[in-house]
């Protein structure tokens, strides 16, 4: 048997109370497309940050082609030829495409030098770029070509992807495997992180599956189905959210040609946005991010004011409502960003419920907040929802993204909402925790609510929604029935693969 | 009034040694700021740089190794600054502030035998009384002047075209991704921060051995504070701090100058007028970037704490 490439040996790293990763062993081998699966909290990103020099284990090691690797800081892997492309893009902003590459690079060349290599490497791997375009312009999929073609540029041994298609459309997404197959093809090994099993069957040789921070086997994607592997992070039968047969009431909420200009300097405006929910319809709003999904919530939550006439609930006009008087008629919004959005990150999750709670729930009278009441209301969330918490006088900063996603979408859902808005709702979520919110998310609907979940999750979208619309650039298209859909055919109303067009130059 | 009374080229030539102070601090804060530091202390800075200068030429006579004292007096009281900010994550508008505190009554201690001596003289490139108008603005100066104007470029050119200058700017665009890359944000911040602090230390030296040159407490009088407004004014371009300082270098000997030849106009408005001159510049800024004809330069990590999480 050939050396593999990288070998990890019983690697160990504990936190205060927490033991991220526990004597974790695995090979990847030369040319391999390896999937490393597991929940929010599996203890895949410590692992990885090991692995580039970001944490150092507490016992166990690694052998890099047959010695010992061991690296201290970022520079020593990619010296030894490890690159990364993070999940939350590791770009500044301000800063060019060029600019951002140099600072991911031991030694870049001058940057003129370094402009033609960007596009030498960039052409090469089929992913266009401008090296002199500033990062704020781009879109999240050029961006990621960004973080890629910084890598390659290093020609890396082995390259490690952290969640690298959450942000692309399906076309974006068969882009990427192209240059990721190209790339195996060189010889180089892929450390694939995901936990969209789909993906990891049709792009990847190998598959380790961590859970709780252990190693829980390894299986060979192709020959195992994704719900085998689904319950193999989870541990235990994942559920599947039922959908309930339900009638059709009146409708609830529509929007008539609203056009709104962007409110900040990177945002984008809408324009000519119709849409209709009647009571009990999910509408699904699909979109790459930065296409309108936070504009849009914000006109319907009330953040932002439309132009009157624009909008209207149960046939009244609520187009000039701020957010507490539209919560008072019924119509809540849960918006994508949990800290600092829908939720105020240093404060409890009991003052967190009062917030958007207090004029539905009763919580406050002539100004007093009844605290009794609203610890009760916040507990209430908590069980409903399964918050894992050690209680609710808790700083909503300090819970997991996924725990604080089932508290924010389920203090809306508790407050017995006529429409709900909810953005993104399992963003970051682990696969039970976003079943049982698309579980709510249906269940509401099942009550009579009209609900409109905008996500970039396709799945998602496919699974709960009972009409599709699409979100490009501001615009709405004219929503369809959601089943009989196929992926290819939400891609191409989602605009294709974004941004290739102008970057073919 | 009497324009006679204002010989041009005396004018420009104290309109430069007015402005030098002002440019020094600026200069030092923009770096710190384009880490993402705010530090309000450079009063405080200024001032000890100022006494430092002054206690160090007045008992060694040399003028040379004052200014050398200023800057590191200034630089060690900047690193109180960068130890609570930094290492200990405390608040940086507080720790400003009690820096810029410190820095006033310490210097005010320190100084007490110092009033009203006369320190040594610093030599200039060309004196006497027969220069002509070119000499006399161009070379009619110390060395520190010409320092202080080459800073700007040299902060200017490093943070445009090399990799330093880049990785400084990606710290304060965004700290965590700079960490993901391994760059030690906590270190070079300290690093700007003590930059920041010599320069304002150099700043203050250069007030109490050319520019006035005497020591009194609280001398500095609220230079440190326009420091910090010129770089808002400035938005964080290093070439665009010199013009900013020469603006309010220009005012303030002007109104003196108008003061001397019995203008008219009270000198209350005069004094105002740099202040008027930058919250109007600060409206047109914020209308420019509004609609898109220019980019906001603040850098986006400015005044936050940086934890690594890991």
């Amino acid at each position: 048997m050939t050396t593999p490439l990288l070998r990890l040996s019983g690697l160990t790293k504990a936190y205060p109370g927490v033991v991220a990763n526990d004597d974790v062993s695995f090979d990847i081998g030369h040319g391999e497309v390896h999937a490393l699966l597991g929940e929010n909290g599996a203890g895949k990103s410590t692992l990885v940050k090991m692995i580039y020099g970001l944490v150092k284990p507490d016992a166990g090691h690694m052998m890099l082609n047959d010695t010992r690797f061991a690296p201290d800081k970022p520079s020593t892997a990619r010296a030894a030829g490890i690159a990364m492309v993070f999940q939350h893009f590791s770009l500044f902003a301000a800063l060019t495409v060029a600019e951002n590459i140099a600072l991911g690079m031991e030694n870049p060349p001058k940057m003129r030098a370094l402009a033609a290599r960007i596009k030498e490497v960039s052409q090469q791997y089929g992913l266009p770029l401008d090296p002199l375009a500033q990062v704020s312009d781009l879109s999240a999929g050029e961006r990621q070509r960004v973080e890629i073609v910084r890598c390659l540029l290093q020609d890396p041994k082995l390259l490690i992807m952290d969640e690298p298609t959450s942000v692309l459309t399906p076309q974006e997404v068969e882009v990427l495997f192209g240059t990721l197959r190209k790339l195996r093809t060189n010889g180089t090994s892929i450390l694939y992180i995901s936990h969209k099993l789909e993906e990891i069957r049709t792009l990847c040789d190998e598959a380790t599956i961590l859970r709780l921070g252990k190693n829980v086997g390894t299986c060979v994607p192709r020959e195992t189905s994704a719900r085998e592997m689904a319950e193999l992070m989870v541990g235990t039968r994942l559920h599947q959210p039922e959908r309930h047969t339900r009638d059709m009431g009146a409708d609830a909420l529509e929007v008539v040609d609203l056009s709104v200009a962007a409110t900040s300097q990177f945002g984008t405006a809408l324009r000519g946005v119709s849409l209709r929910v009647r009571e009990g319809q999910i509408l699904g709003i699909g979109g790459v991010a930065g296409n309108g999904q936070d504009e849009l919530l914000a006109v319907l939550s009330g953040e932002t004011l439309s132009p009157k006439g624009s909008i209207r609930f149960q046939g009244n006009d609520i187009s000039r409502l701020d957010p507490t008087s539209r919560r008072a008629l019924g119509v809540l919004a849960a918006p994508e960003e949990r800290l600092g959005h829908a939720a105020a990150p240093d404060m409890s999750l009991v003052e967190n419920a009062c917030l958007t709670a207090a004029t539905r729930q009763g919580l406050a009278k002539n100004g007093w907040i009844n605290w009794g009441k609203t610890r009760q209301f916040a507990e209430d969330v908590i069980a409903r929802f399964d918050v894992r918490t050690p209680h609710a006088q808790v700083a909503a900063r300090a819970l997991s993204g996924g725990n604080l996603q089932k508290f924010v979408i389920g203090r809306e859902i508790m407050q017995d909402p006529r429409v709900l808005v909810v953005n993104q709702p399992t963003w970051g979520v682990d696969a039970s925790a976003a079943a049982a919110i698309r579980q709510a998310l249906l269940d509401l609907a099942a009550q009579g609510a009209a609900v409109i979940v905008i996500s970039q999750d396709l799945d998602e979208l496919l699974e709960i929604t009972d009409d599709f619309a699409a979100l490009n650039e501001g615009r709405l298209s004219v929503p369809v029935p959601t089943a009989g859909l196929t992926v290819d055919q939400i891609g191409l109303m989602l605009g294709g693969a974004h941004g290739m067009e102008q970057a073919h130059v | 009034m009497d324009w006679s009374a204002i010989n041009p080229a005396f004018f420009i030539a104290s309109i430069m040694v007015s402005a030098t102070p002002l440019l020094l601090a600026a200069i030092g804060e923009l770096v710190a700021e384009k880490t993402g530091v705010l530090n309000l202390g450079v009063e405080g800075m200024m001032i000890t740089g100022a006494i430092c200068g002054f206690i160090i030429s007045v008992e060694t006579g040399s003028p040379t190794l004052g200014f050398i004292c200023g800057a590191l007096g200034g630089a060690v009281l900047s690193l109180i600054f960068a130890l609570l900010t930094q290492l200990f994550m405390a608040n940086q508008v507080a720790s400003g502030l009690a820096l810029t505190l410190f820095g006033l009554g310490f210097s005010s201690m320190i100084g007490q035998g110092y009033v009203g001596i006369v320190p040594p003289d610093v030599p200039k490139l060309m004196e006497g009384a027969d220069l002509s108008a070119f000499q006399r603005i161009a070379l009619g100066h110390d060395a520190v002047l010409y320092i202080g104007l080459l800073i700007p470029v040299i902060v200017w050119y490093v943070l445009k075209y090399t990799r330093l200058g880049l990785v400084l700017r990606a710290v304060g665009e965004d700290h965590e991704a700079a960490h993901a890359l391994g760059y030690k944000v906590i270190w070079i911040r300290v690093g700007a921060i003590f930059f920041g602090g010599a320069c304002a230390g150099l700043g203050g030296a250069y007030l109490s051995l050319v520019r006035v040159p005497q020591w009194t407490d609280g001398m500095t009088a609220g230079i440190g504070w326009i420091a910090l407004a010129l770089v808002v004014f400035a938005s964080w371009r290093p070439l665009f701090i010199i013009i900013g300082a020469y603006l309010f270098g220009g005012v303030t000997v002007l109104q003196l100058n108008l003061q001397a030849a019995g203008s008219t106009i009270p000198v209350e408005y005069l004094s105002m007028s740099p202040y008027v001159i930058t919250i109007l510049v600060l409206v047109l800024l914020s209308v420019l970037q509004k609609y898109g004809l220019l980019r906001a330069a603040a850098p986006a990590m400015l005044g936050r704490l940086f934890h690594a999480s890991n």
